[in-house]
């Protein structure tokens, strides 16, 4: 109202005393704060790069605080629901987007991107640190831990012997109203996948219209919903990764723990290894700082990280392994399915759909 | 197209009163902004295909989900409007004892994240799961939307007219049903609106007791590369959203609460509560105890029975900053634009103005998740990315989110600022903004008060679109809640929960007193 009034001090921030004089001083006061958020938050510098991240974050956080300190780049992490709605914001970004590194928990989310060409191509040397079985087939992403399927089960509620031994037993009258199943899982759909692949689609369908009638009634979004439902003994049993019920423990106590794990026979179609992977996007403004990121995770330094974690996911990189108290990685005895025929999932997807799960 | 341009400008219908140019415009803006996930929807579906839609829309899978939302929108808001209506009631027309402090307590579970409501029951019962945990669950985050329009209406109510009845012979019970909830009827109605389309939109708490409705299946789509699936039976909701409204103004009907104008306020005479006092502060109690008690207390629990020894996150302090900066402004932002609607369906009622107020109401049917991915869709496709995972762009988001709890609060003020005391104010020369500035506003302060404090509550504990438009590096009370939750990590993540039922605690204390006072004392409260 007088010529004291200023719209913007040289800082770009709004000056206090001018908002003082305001009649609504609360209303003044909130939108203040959603401003100096909104400048706080500007894109960082050449030495900066962002993440999107669909891996656990505790796993993240730890090997980016490591490859903050070994380099001095900073890492903007975002995380995502999971690895598929993050790769949906990469596809609707297009050239756009701000990540610079995607890392996800499963492989078939980073093959799709790959197909769609939005993944640049993994250093040669970064890709020597994994063994090839575990790398994009292209050499577009890397992989950097590993998981394995297991069975959960709550000994009140089932006995071990009484539990399958192969995955397709899921499908049988027995475990009606038994199993706990998540169709969304992006950790359950390698393992149609491999189904698939050993026993061909019309028997797959069939598996899976046999899960449905079992899982009906206890259907969950995810793994953590599994695991928490059969601990508690909602429900008998279920497909989960290993390192749910490790991590489980880990929190409430082994004196807490109403649930056990058991493995499926050797070479069992369920029996899976999920590889968790990582790449530089194509569209990075940043691809030397990605690409450092990238070989941070599977180099000695950033794989002893994982060793370590209590994430309990298996280190497959740099010939680091675990030393958390789980079964050693190379006394698994997993399917045979490669990351080449686990694929981008959508067929397993497909299925699921066809059947109505999803 | 014979007509002379302007013609319309000098027929009696606009020559009555000034014509609301600016209102209608900024009303209108504020609905295109409200519609844009709409277009989102519309253009994703079509991007699929009709064929694939309809194949999506077309089976037994939809048909099962549609009777679990339906079912389970149905059983909630039926039981919201009757622990609504009789806990407002109770507290503002009977002796019941303690009255303030309920005024308040049972206000409170709304600001409760769902999502942290499903945790708390299913970490201590496996009896809260499916249908039956859904229904729990919901009944006991959401029933406050019902309680607080009830309570204000029945404080407002003429307590003349149940005298009359009375005194003409009617029972204490008839009464009760022909009279005293005829008056309310309207405000019951508005709440339950609230809570069936807050249903369909639900997820978190869903997603926990392990219950499958559309809204589920759509992030289940959204998940899976399928966003054009997941467009189409977003639809499907929308769809459903309209029968909700249609229904609510159908229901309506045109029946008008008389009253003998505001300065006849008189106090109400109150029931006693006699013998059933007892009953009714056990019932009380209850309530709380199970919406606030449960929560609260297994948050408590985790917190001190979990290990400390997963991950650090940001920091409690950071997030709370944070997450209150950003409810703060979507709050403030969300009441603004809720101020040029309110105004028009109110001053200067027409069909179109009605119409043009009802379609932002469909908003909150829509999942979070549609909503962000419409932003982002619009800001990268026609805006080259900017404000993309900005502050700005996530507070547009929350503000369109809940727009509609920010026009309930208000458009019930505007409604108590007579138009005459401006007439006033313009006859003394003063301009239009100027009056705006100073009888309007102040005038209808309290109830902007209200619905800043109803955005914020429901932003404060928002997390699907946030996941998705937060900017780098920040993490709200929900998120960080959220993060520590899927990595089991219970031990840390109860504190979130704790400062988030803290922080939202205030508000709740502020809608409470606010809904609590007289409508005379709101009216002159400046």
């Amino acid at each position: 109202m007088t010529s004291t009034r200023r719209r913007r001090c040289p800082g770009g921030r709004w000056r206090l005393g001018q908002l003082w004089r305001a009649r609504r001083l609360w209303l003044a006061a909130a939108l203040l704060g959603g401003l100096l958020t909104a400048c706080g938050t500007a894109g960082g510098g050449s030495d900066t790069i962002t993440i999107y991240n669909g891996q656990h974050p505790q796993t993240t956080d730890a090997l980016v605080a490591a490859f903050e300190r070994a380099t001095g780049i900073h890492v903007l992490v975002h995380n995502g629901e999971d690895d598929y709605s993050l790769a949906d914001s990469v596809i609707l970004e297009g050239s756009h987007s701000p990540a610079d590194v995607i890392f996800t928990e499963n492989s078939p989310p980073l093959e799709y991107l790959q197909e769609k060409g939005l993944l640049a191509h993994v250093d040669p040397a970064t890709l020597a640190n994994t063994p090839a079985r575990f790398d994009s087939p292209i050499g577009d992403w890397v992989g950097v831990s590993a998981r394995v399927s297991v069975l959960i089960y709550n000994p009140s509620l089932i006995s071990k012997s009484q539990l399958p031994t192969s995955v397709l037993q899921l499908a049988e009258p027995q475990y009606r109203g038994k199993l706990a199943f998540a169709p969304g899982e992006t950790d359950f759909q390698p393992i149609v996948t491999s189904v698939e692949h050993t026993d061909g689609e019309a028997a797959t369908l069939n598996w899976l219209n046999g899960i449905k009638a079992n899982s009906a009634g206890h259907r969950y979004a995810d793994n953590e919903g599994i695991s928490s439902a059969v601990n508690s003994g909602a429900v008998a049993f279920g497909v989960v990764n290993q390192y749910y019920w490790y991590r489980l423990r880990a929190e409430i106590g082994a004196g807490s723990m109403h649930s056990e794990i058991s493995y499926f026979a050797a070479g069992d179609p369920g029996y899976v290894i999920d590889v968790s992977g990582a790449a530089v996007l194509r569209s990075s403004r940043h691809p030397a700082a990605a690409q450092r990121f990238l070989a941070f995770i599977t180099s000695s330094a950033g794989q002893e990280i994982i060793a370590h974690s209590t994430s309990f996911e298996y280190p497959i990189a740099s010939g680091v392994t675990t030393v958390q108290s789980e079964a050693p990685f190379n006394e698994l005895h997993p399917n045979g399915i490669t990351i080449e025929q686990l694929g981008d999932g959508l067929e397993a997807q497909d299925l699921l759909q066809r059947v109505e799960l999803l | 197209m014979s007509r002379v341009p302007g013609a319309a400008l000098v027929t009696g219908r606009f020559h009555r009163r000034s014509r609301p140019r600016v209102l209608l415009a900024t009303s209108c803006l504020v609905a295109a902004a409200l519609l844009t996930p709409l277009a989102f929807l519309l253009i994703e579906a079509h991007g699929a295909g009709t064929g694939a839609v309809v194949r999506l829309i077309f089976r037994s899978l939809t048909a099962s989900l549609l009777w679990n939302t339906v079912r389970l929108t149905i059983v909630v808001t039926a039981l919201c409007a009757v622990i609504g209506t009789l806990a407002a009631w109770c507290v503002e027309c009977t002796d019941l004892p303690l009255r303030r402090m309920w005024a308040v307590l049972v206000v409170v579970p709304f600001a409760i994240p769902d999502f942290v409501v499903s945790f708390g029951w299913a970490s201590l019962t496996t009896w809260i799961q499916g249908f039956r945990g859904a229904v729990v669950v919901m009944t006991l985050a959401v029933y406050p939307l019902v309680y607080l329009p009830v309570a204000a209406s029945l404080r407002s109510a003429d307590p003349g007219q149940e005298e009359v009845a009375r005194s003409l012979g009617a029972g204490r019970l008839k009464t009760f049903f022909r009279v005293t909830i005829g008056q309310a009827r309207g405000a019951i109605l508005g709440g339950c609106l609230l809570v069936s389309l807050v249903i369909l939109a639900e997820y978190g708490a869903f997603e926990i007791v392990g219950y499958q409705t559309f809204t589920t299946e759509i992030f289940t789509e959204f998940d899976s590369f399928n966003v054009q699936a997941a467009a189409a039976l977003s639809l499907v909701l929308v769809v459903l959203g309209v029968i909700v409204l249609v229904g609510d103004g159908w229901a309506r009907g045109n029946t008008r609460v008389a009253r003998s104008g505001a300065l006849a306020q008189r106090a109400r005479k109150t029931h006693r509560l006699g013998r059933a006092k007892a009953g009714v502060l056990l019932g009380f109690l209850l309530l709380v105890g199970l919406a606030l008690g449960v929560p609260v207390g297994s948050s408590i629990y985790w917190m001190l029975e979990g290990g400390a020894h997963a991950f650090a996150g940001v920091s409690l302090l950071d997030a709370a900053g944070d997450t209150a900066a950003y409810s703060a402004s979507a709050a403030a932002v969300a009441t603004l634009m809720a101020l040029p609607v309110s105004l028009l369906v109110t001053r200067h009622p027409t069909r179109f103005g009605r119409l043009l107020e009802r379609s932002t109401f469909l908003v909150l049917a829509m999942p979070g998740i549609v909503i962000a991915f419409a932003l982002s869709y619009f800001s990268l496709r026609y805006g080259g990315g900017s404000f993309y995972q900005t502050a700005p762009l996530l507070i547009a988001a929350y503000a369109i989110m809940f727009f509609p709890l920010a026009l309930v609060g208000v458009r019930a003020s505007v409604a108590y600022a007579p138009v005459a005391l401006e007439e006033a104010g313009r006859s003394l020369g003063q301009r239009r903004l100027a009056v705006l500035r100073r009888v309007t506003l102040p005038l209808v302060g309290p109830g902007l008060m209200a619905a800043f404090c109803l955005v914020f509550l429901a932003t404060a504990t928002e997390l699907t679109a946030t996941l998705i438009l937060i900017p780098d590096n920040v993490q709200t009370l929900a998120t960080q809640f959220w993060a520590y939750q899927t990595a089991l990590s219970y031990g840390q993540a109860a504190p979130f929960a704790l400062v988030m039922i803290g922080i939202a605690a205030v508000p709740s204390y502020v809608l409470g007193r606010f809904f609590d006072r007289r409508p005379s004392q709101r009216a002159v409260a400046r």
